[in-house]
This record gives structure tokens, C-alpha cells and sequence, in this order.
């Protein structure tokens, strides 16, 4: 298998990760999304010096051959694949540690609630 | 001093998100179990699947700018590395931009959660209209 291959396989895997096995869905969010955009600038500056040294050389017959900021445009799926399956995971393990403290993080929200009317009172009084 | 270069790359990923952690209080490394969760299935699998790119000699690196040091199955230690590195700052932007847009919803929140998802989501609308008014 090419590296051309071996990305398109990797984000296939990412995005069955996030839609189909864990559901987080984070390709429809755009905290997502404004995420990716941050670092996909520092990955092209990165990449940029690996690439552009070279730190790295590619085979030509492993790629597709498009370049931007001298790395091959499968770079960009790669660390796509990595951003994706890392937040999804990320993402999961949150889920299931709030629905394991769930009844400690419903008692945190609860509290200032219960105590917002007192608050609320003495801002009535003292205007 | 330029064997160094790819590590101190790594080492310039770490420093510059850190500012994320201290200042908008992200939370990353405080929730480290969390954090070893996500990022060690990453590094594994994909360092497998680079050290198979490798194997098949896909791309080489310029020894010039490497310790000299490889793991067992032939990748540069500096490239395991990354593979740690870059998903921790992943997760670091993530949270950085989960702190500036709170609204935004990531998936993780307290109100997606099943079992007492009625009385919580209360709770955080109830809140939510305190702070506003």
C-alpha cells in the first residue's frame, strides 16, 4: 500500500471512529472545526520545516504528488485522521467519566442554584 | 547542535501550547488519566501504521537532524514522540477553544449524559438564566 493509500485508509477508519462506532459526531461541530483550523496552521509551519530541510523525504512512487508548504497533500489527511480519532477518543472518555460522577456533577450544579435566590435577595435589598 | 532540530520541534509543540493549560486553565494535564486514554490508543496505532509506511520505505529521515536514537521496530524515537505530542496539543486546542466559546457544544457535556440527562439539563438552564440576568 502506498502512503496515498494508507491515508485514505486512516481517515476512513477516523471518521467510522467518530460517526459509527463512538457517535460523538465531532465533523458536525464547530468547535471542531475551529480547532482543526488552529492547527492545521501550526501543522503547515511544522511540516513546512520537516519537509522543507528535508528532516523527511518522500518516495515519489509512495505519493500522490500535490504539495503544500513542500509536504505531499496526503500530509494533510494524515494529521487530519490523528486530530480526528485523538478528540473522538478524547471526547468518548469524557462521556463516560460524567456518566460515571454523574450524581456528584448534578450535586455541583445544584448548589450555586439553591443558593442563587439568597443571592439574588440581597441585590433586591440593597438597590 | 542540529541533531537536536526534530526533537526540539516537539519539545517548541508542548511549550507553546502550554500556555493554554496555565492560562485558560484548559484542564488537560490535571485530567491525566483522561488524557493517557485518548492519546496511548493514538500513539499506538499510529505509530504502527508509520512504522509500516517506513518499513516500506515510503519516506526516510535525514539522520543529520535526529538523536540517532530508534525504538524497537525501527522508528526514530523522535517520531514516536510526536505521536504523543501532537495529540496532546490537539486535545490542548480543543479545550482552549471549548474555554473562549463555552456555547459551542463539544459532545462531552454534563447535559448529554443519559441516565439523569431531564433534572440536569434543568439545573444548566436554570443556571444558565441566573448568569444571564
Amino acid at each position: 500500500m502506498t502512503y496515498s493509500v494508507l491515508v485514505f485508509i486512516g481517515l476512513a477508519g477516523a471518521l467510522a471512529l467518530d460517526l459509527g462506532v463512538f457517535q460523538t459526531r465531532l465533523v458536525g461541530r464547530r468547535a471542531f472545526w475551529v480547532a482543526y483550523a488552529i492547527m492545521l496552521f501550526f501543522q503547515l509551519v511544522m511540516n513546512g520545516i520537516l519537509t522543507g530541510l528535508p528532516v523527511v523525504t518522500y518516495r515519489r512512487e509512495e505519493i500522490f504528488g500535490l504539495r503544500i508548504v513542500y509536504a505531499p497533500i496526503e500530509d494533510l489527511g494524515f494529521g487530519f485522521a490523528v486530530i480526528l480519532t485523538t478528540l473522538t477518543l478524547w471526547v468518548r472518555a469524557g462521556q463516560r467519566s460524567r456518566l460515571r460522577t454523574n450524581g456528584a456533577a448534578v450535586a455541583r450544579i445544584a448548589t450555586p442554584r439553591e443558593q442563587a435566590p439568597e443571592r439574588r435577595g440581597e441585590a433586591d435589598g440593597a438597590s | 547542535m542540529s541533531h537536536y532540530l526534530y526533537l526540539a520541534l516537539l519539545v517548541a509543540c508542548l511549550l507553546g501550547t502550554a500556555p493554554l493549560e496555565i492560562w485558560l486553565r484548559t484542564g488537560v494535564y490535571r485530567r491525566w488519566r483522561r488524557l493517557l486514554v485518548a492519546v496511548l490508543p493514538v500513539a499506538l496505532i499510529f505509530g504502527a501504521w508509520d512504522g509500516y509506511a517506513v518499513l516500506r520505505g515510503a519516506w526516510s529521515y535525514n539522520t543529520r537532524y535526529l538523536l540517532g536514537l530508534t525504538v524497537p521496530g525501527g522508528l526514530p524515537l523522535e517520531e514516536c514522540l510526536f505521536f504523543l505530542v501532537i495529540p496532546v496539543c490537539s486535545i490542548l486546542t480543543l479545550e482552549a477553544v471549548r474555554r473562549r466559546r463555552p456555547q459551542w457544544i463539544i459532545g462531552d457535556e454534563v447535559t448529554t449524559s443519559t441516565s439523569t440527562s431531564t433534572s440536569t439539563s434543568t439545573s444548566t438552564a436554570g443556571l444558565g438564566f441566573e448568569a444571564a440576568g
